[in-house]
């Protein structure tokens, strides 16, 4: 992999953080402590944004940092720096009018970032590594389970039938609980109430195949979470988390995905961020994974103190985030780099 | 922001500069294929044959968006009838730990002389597909790939 | 046992070159991966996959840690007659799987 500079670095450039000074990041954090408070974030807003993010101060910061850390360096750091310097420099300066949420006629979903090889993967089923948790989950869907010795199928008959649009509409808001849950949690909800079975452990093969198989279902459909007034906090929350700059780097999760998705970090395309395609089958994990376990790999890449799986908080920023994409088609289970 | 998280930050970033990044897929002790070993692995097959450019298509994209997983084909030119057939074809690497990606046999029965599979690839290196005839001629191929990381990597386990 | 998914056409004409397609559910641990305290991962692949029909062998391959998690291989045969395509993986620690598909051919 090369750096900006077209030196070939094996660094994974984020971990190589740039030594700022205390002094220099203090002063950010005010300013970005104090954008943040002024104004409240507008409601179900479409095209509504401003003010939450890059004021104007924080312009300056990016050049000086920048210069400090292209100076500075030793060396084997220094490419995978400037990279992420210039990356710096352009979240910073590229967005004067304090870009906001992308239009809706402008979402695209992560398929549309991937090469042609990718793309072909994900198309075709044959071929699509993650079919293999599909079988697996039509598989455990058959097969009785618990003390009621009950299978998903035992309720729900035909999942093709039963399971049409229903992970389109997750996380769906769950009264006992008095929250909205993913569809994850909903599966175990569902074995421990119904088959009286013992719960899958989050981001296991089980529950990945079971969650893999009824988000097939919903294949095409478009996403469809219901808000309304019971869920319209977790949104918010969620909606906060998305727009909030935390952590090391001082990043919010809309700087790349809202403001810089047109980017590339570290050589690899910068998504919109929407999960339509979830319960994907990542080539980085060579593995099929959850929306949660992606948040948590970007939260990590981000610095923030990390989530643990079946976290509140990720169900509620999964929550925005399929608000974010309604009306965008259901891809599961797709093939991300 | 409290004082502490500053101090926490400062202290992190030294670490991380010092600790170098997160684990990788390769070796700590860096025992890996080279330029040299792969000449080697292609000699086992081709001895002292002449090793020729030509029938052989090798693809692989060239920017690679996860080394974990790469799509590649080997088609090779061939009637496939019993006169004249692929015996095999081998692929090898560059910057691997190892020099062998695959090795296939064939016969009249494919029909074609192609194969499709995924591939992993430890950094930006050039890719070599080596075709032997039933009557004993090597040919090859070979392409040049960049592979890049994902931008944002888990925790080590 | 691990999953599999299998794409060979049900039914193909006499002399057609037909494409099959083969999943196979398995990490490939390339032996070269060290866990968090630094001890090495022992390799666990699949060594070797054949293809034969109606017992004649059509194809074979010799995989390596270069292969991919979750081997995707596909590869061509000429239908010849109906009858059964038998498929084959083998690897470390006695890793042996057989999966079959039936063809006919007209």
């Amino acid at each position: 992999m090369t750096g900006a500079d077209g030196t070939a670095c094996d660094l994974f450039p984020l971990a190589a953080a740039m030594p700022v000074p205390m002094a220099r990041r203090k002063r950010t954090m005010t300013v970005a402590k104090a954008g943040a408070t002024t104004s409240p974030l507008p409601l179900a807003g479409e095209g509504q944004g401003g003010g939450k993010h890059a004021p104007p101060s924080v312009r300056k910061r990016g050049r000086e940092q920048a210069e400090f850390a292209a100076t500075a360096v030793p060396q084997p750091l220094a490419c995978s720096l400037t990279t992420f310097a210039a990356i710096l420099i352009a979240m910073t300066v590229s967005s004067p009018t304090f870009a906001a949420e992308i239009p809706l006629n402008e979402r695209k979903s992560g398929y549309e970032f991937m090469g042609p090889e990718s793309r072909a993967m994900q198309d075709d089923d044959s071929a699509n590594p993650a079919s293999l948790w599909v079988l697996d989950g039509e598989a455990l869907w058959k097969r009785k389970a618990g003390t009621a010795s009950k299978s998903c199928a035992d309720c729900h008959g035909e999942a093709s039938d039963s399971m049409k649009g229903v992970a389109a509409r997750y996380p769906a808001f769950n009264a006992s609980r008095g929250r909205p849950v993913n569809l994850d949690q909903q599966i175990n909800i569902c074995r421990a109430e119904r088959q009286q079975a013992t719960p899958l452990p989050l981001e296991g093969k089980e529950l990945l195949a079971l969650s893999a198989y009824v988000a097939r279902q919903s294949r095409g459909m478009p996403i469809n979470a219901t808000i309304d007034e019971r869920t319209r906090p977790f949104l918010e929350a969620g909606r906060t988390m998305f727009y909030r700059r935390q952590g090391q780097l001082n990043f919010a999760c809309a700087q790349c995905h809202d403001d810089n998705w047109k980017e590339k970090l570290a050589g690899s395309s910068i998504t919109q961020a929407h999960p339509s395609g979830y319960p994907i089958y990542r080539l980085e994990w060579q593995n099929v994974g959850s929306v949660q376990r992606r948040l948590r790999n970007c939260i990590t890449g981000m610095r923030v103190d990390n989530y643990p799986f079946g976290a509140n908080e990720l169900v509620d920023l999964e929550l925005f985030l399929m608000w974010r994409a309604r009306g965008m088609p259901m891809e599961a289970p797709a093939v991300r780099p | 922001m409290t004082a502490d998280d500053a101090n926490r930050r400062q202290f992190l970033i030294g670490a991380a500069s010092l600790a170098g990044g997160l684990i990788t897929v390769l070796p700590v002790t860096d025992a890996r294929a080279t330029p040299a070993t792969m000449q080697a692995a292609i000699k086992k097959v081709v001895g002292s044959a002449a090793l020729r450019k030509g029938k052989v298509t090798l693809r692989l994209p060239p920017l690679v968006e996860n080394g974990n997983s790469v799509a590649m084909d080997v088609a090779v030119e061939s009637p496939m009838t019993a006169d004249d057939y692929v015996r095999a074809i081998h692929v090898f690497n560059e910057k691997n730990p190892q020099s062998n990606v695959v090795s296939v046999r064939l016969g009249p029965p494919a029909g074609q002389a192609k194969l499709s599979t995924r591939v992993r690839l430890a950094d930006s290196q050039r890719i070599m597909a080596i075709a032997e005839m039933n009557d004993g001629s090597f040919w090859s191929d070979e392409v040049d790939v960049i592979v890049t990381i994902a931008a944002c990597l888990e925790d080590p386990v | 046992m691990a999953r599999t998914l299998i794409n060979v056409p049900p039914k193909a004409k006499k002399g057609e070159v037909i494409a099959i397609k083969t999943l196979i559910s398995h990490e490939m641990e390339t032996g070269y991966r060290h866990d968090n305290v630094g001890k090495a991962i022992p390799r666990d692949i699949i060594t070797q996959f054949v293809c034969t029909y109606n017992g004649l062998e059509i194809f074979r391959a010799d995989l390596f840690p270069a292969i991919a998690a979750n081997p995707f291989i596909s590869f061509f045969t000429v239908a010849t007659a109906s009858g059964t395509i038998e498929l084959k993986w083998t690897g470390d620690n006695g890793f042996s799987q057989t999966e079959t598909a039936n063809i006919t051919v007209e």
